[in-house]
């Protein structure tokens, strides 16, 4: 029988395996950042061990970040513990010879818009980080998961990771989405469709000809949010846009070792013959543009929709779920969603920074701007781009300039309002269409209410002043 | 890590699917060093009012569940952000055992490396299990990791699986990167044959 593109990169790296099935495992780059790193460097010290391999370890600081001032530098970071946080990265890191890309260097950026911006993101390659989105890299066909601060230690101490074989899951996108429809809406899509617990234990391949015709960064966007479908990992099979992307970037293989690992990786795809536990088909030209309603990355529904009726719900653990939803969410059941008003706008994370999401929340930007429009009254809008190079090249190309004319904020790169774990927060109740991964309860700060959406949706919301349908400004 | 090998403890039900590590410990949290006290941070934003005061209708407010060593929890427990301190919180907290029809795959690896047991049992006992709870709050579970068996006050033993290294690690406490180092001759080898 044939292999999956995860069994054949699986089988590539097995170093041994225990009685009992677990499998020691190679892995070829490990990412790190300054908030799960602190006690696995401490972990080291206290056994005296060395990092085994610094050559493939790479750091950079971004949950942590403010972002603004940041070219004042890390000592004058106002929060006590995320200075001390950054300042231990920065003295582990030297310790240790580890390359580090410091807060205010260009390169800096958000972990997972760093590693394939710096071409260190190859095909067929193992990746981890001590973050859960780790899972973006498998845009590449690399399989890349997040791991805990322990399994960072671990990996710095041996460059392997214990892991037990996942399941294979593949899920076929087909058909041409309507405009105003992309990488984000499938994601959401599938999520809502799956649960957030659909893809635990499983690997999922993404494939068909709707994954064939997305960018890279729509790629990374679709492969970033497995994880939000408890998925181990996403992966799509590379292709010549991944090559495309990857070719000329400072981690690139170079010359004749370019030509040869090109070759090597046209070979990372899934056989014909293949075997998946699972097989899910959806069609991307049946779907709305799609947002969250609730407090669950499944919570989803298209634009044009009702909230829904809690009542509506198959068991009494989910009606009562919905019920708890609307009212931490602030909304009624069969309303229509483009009623609720919203307060703030986040066009960032590592789901959606980019140049080509900065591109399209830009596009909506020009548009409203002809029409005489700019960003609604009572409405704070933030663009965080996800590194310095992303921010560099939107400057080149104007956008920062759109979006300021427009009454959006420009800031410099960093997690910002994902995680509610530097300056940039959600006050309680207020309502955020954000183009970020999670809208978990107090998420973006306590009691805020987080609406997940494409770039071009939030931009839509921000003119509008409430949850808006991004085709209304096509 | 401390071994662990059996015990009987007061348990928490946890009756609400899809609890995520945010709402175990939210982020702002995760600039504490190891030593900072995570057992009263774990379920922060749900546990307590912005003012520091308990919620009283939350679970782990009531009797018995203060000193709580089990948490029996629906479906997709623990889902979301790698965050370890999850684990650090409950681990603080005085839980030693999380039982539930499923959990976070990242959550599950980062348990094993505390000494905090995950089991998995099937979705009708682990409801029965949350129902006992909930109509006698002072029901004790007993969790044998030798035997591999989870039980209530007169009921039956209900058996689950566990690699058989983990289990080890957990009854030893070993010390898993020892573990892995000894086998460095195999890692050492695979990289003189692996070209990437």
């Amino acid at each position: 029988m044939g292999k999956t593109l995860y069994d054949k990169i699986w089988d590539a790296h097995v170093v041994a395996v225990e009685p009992g099935g677990e499998t020691i495992l190679y892995i070829d780059l490990h990412l790190i950042h300054e908030v799960t790193t602190p006690q696995a460097f401490a972990g080291l010290r206290a056994a005296h061990r060395p990092v085994r391999r610094p050559d493939l370890t790479l750091a950079v600081a971004d949950h942590n970040t403010p972002t603004e001032g940041q070219a004042l530098g890390v000592d004058a970071v106002a929060d006590l513990e995320a200075r001390l946080q950054l300042q231990t990265l920065g003295r582990n890191v030297k310790e240790y010879g580890i390359e580090f890309f410091p807060m205010g260097d260009i390169r800096n950026g958000i972990v997972h818009v760093v590693g394939p911006e710096q071409g260190r993101t190859q095909p067929g390659m193992t990746i981890v980080c001590g973050d859960s989105h780790t899972s973006t890299h498998g845009a590449f066909g690399a399989l890349a998961h997040g791991i805990g601060t322990s399994e960072v230690e671990h990996v710095l101490a041996t460059q392997t990771l214990r892991q037990r074989k996942a399941k294979n899951m593949r899920v076929m996108f087909v058909g041409e989405p309507i405009p105003g429809v992309g990488a984000k809406d499938f994601a959401l899509a599938l999520i809502g469709e799956i649960g957030t617990g659909g893809g635990t234990g499983s690997v999922i391949e993404y494939a068909g000809p709707a994954i064939e015709a997305l960018s890279m960064e729509g790629r990374m966007t679709l492969c970033n949010l497995s994880i939000e479908g408890g998925a181990k990992a996403g992966l799509i099979a590379p292709d010549d846009k991944t090559y495309a992307y990857i070719v000329g970037k400072p981690g690139a293989p170079k010359g004749g070792a370019w030509d040869l690992a090109v070759t090597e990786w046209r070979g990372l795809k899934s056989d014909a013959d293949a075997h998946f536990d699972r097989e899910i088909t959806i069609d991307v030209s049946k779907l709305a543009p799609t947002l969250t309603w609730g407090t669950s990355p499944e919570d989803t529904m298209a634009v044009d929709g009702l909230v829904p009726d809690p009542e509506s719900f198959s068991t009494d653990d989910k009606r009562a779920g919905a019920q708890r939803a609307l009212d931490y969410m602030g909304l009624k059941a069969g309303q229509p969603i483009t009623d609720a008003k919203v307060q703030r706008v986040f066009i960032g994370s590592c789901t959606n920074s980019r140049i080509e999401d900065l591109r399209q929340a830009a596009l909506i930007a020009r548009k409203a701007l002809d029409k005489g429009l700019k960003v609604a009254t009572g409405v704070r809008a933030m663009i965080v781009p996800g590194s310095g190079l992303v921010k560099h090249q939107a400057e080149e190309e104007g956008l920062d300039q759109v979006f300021l004319q427009a009454g959006f904020e420009w800031r410099e790169p960093g997690c910002s309002m994902c995680l509610g774990m530097n300056p940039d927060r959600l006050e309680p109740e207020e309502r955020c269409a954000s183009t970020s991964n999670r809208n978990f309860e107090g998420r973006q700060g306590r009691a805020g209410r987080t609406h997940l959406m494409s770039p071009a949706m939030a931009a839509a919301a921000a003119f509008a002043g409430h949850i808006a349908d991004v085709r209304e400004y096509l | 890590m401390e071994p662990f090998r059996k015990l009987t403890a007061h348990a928490v039900p946890i009756d609400q699917p899809n609890v995520d590590t945010d709402q175990i410990i939210p982020a702002r949290f995760l600039q504490k060093p190891r030593s900072a006290p995570f057992g009263d941070f774990l379920f922060r934003d749900v546990r307590f009012n912005a003012d520091g005061s308990e919620k009283p209708e939350f679970v782990l407010n009531a009797p018995f569940r203060r000193e709580a060593k089990v948490v029996v929890a629906e479906d997709n427990f623990a889902c979301g952000s790698s965050r370890e301190q999850a684990v650090w919180a409950l681990y603080d907290f005085g839980v030693r055992v999380v039982i539930a029809p499923s959990l976070g795959d990242i959550f599950s690896a980062n348990a094993s490396k505390n000494g905090l047991l995950t089991i998995v049992l099937p979705a009708p006992v682990v409801r029965g299990m949350i129902d006992a709870l909930k109509a006698e709050p002072d029901l004790e579970i007993a969790v044998d990791l030798e035997n591999q068996t989870v039980s209530l006050p007169n009921g039956p033993a209900h058996g689950f699986e566990i690699d058989p290294y983990r289990k080890r690690l957990l009854l030893e406490g070993l010390d898993e990167i020892s573990f892995t180092l000894g086998q460095l001759d195999k890692i050492e080898a695979f990289e003189k044959t692996y070209a990437g």
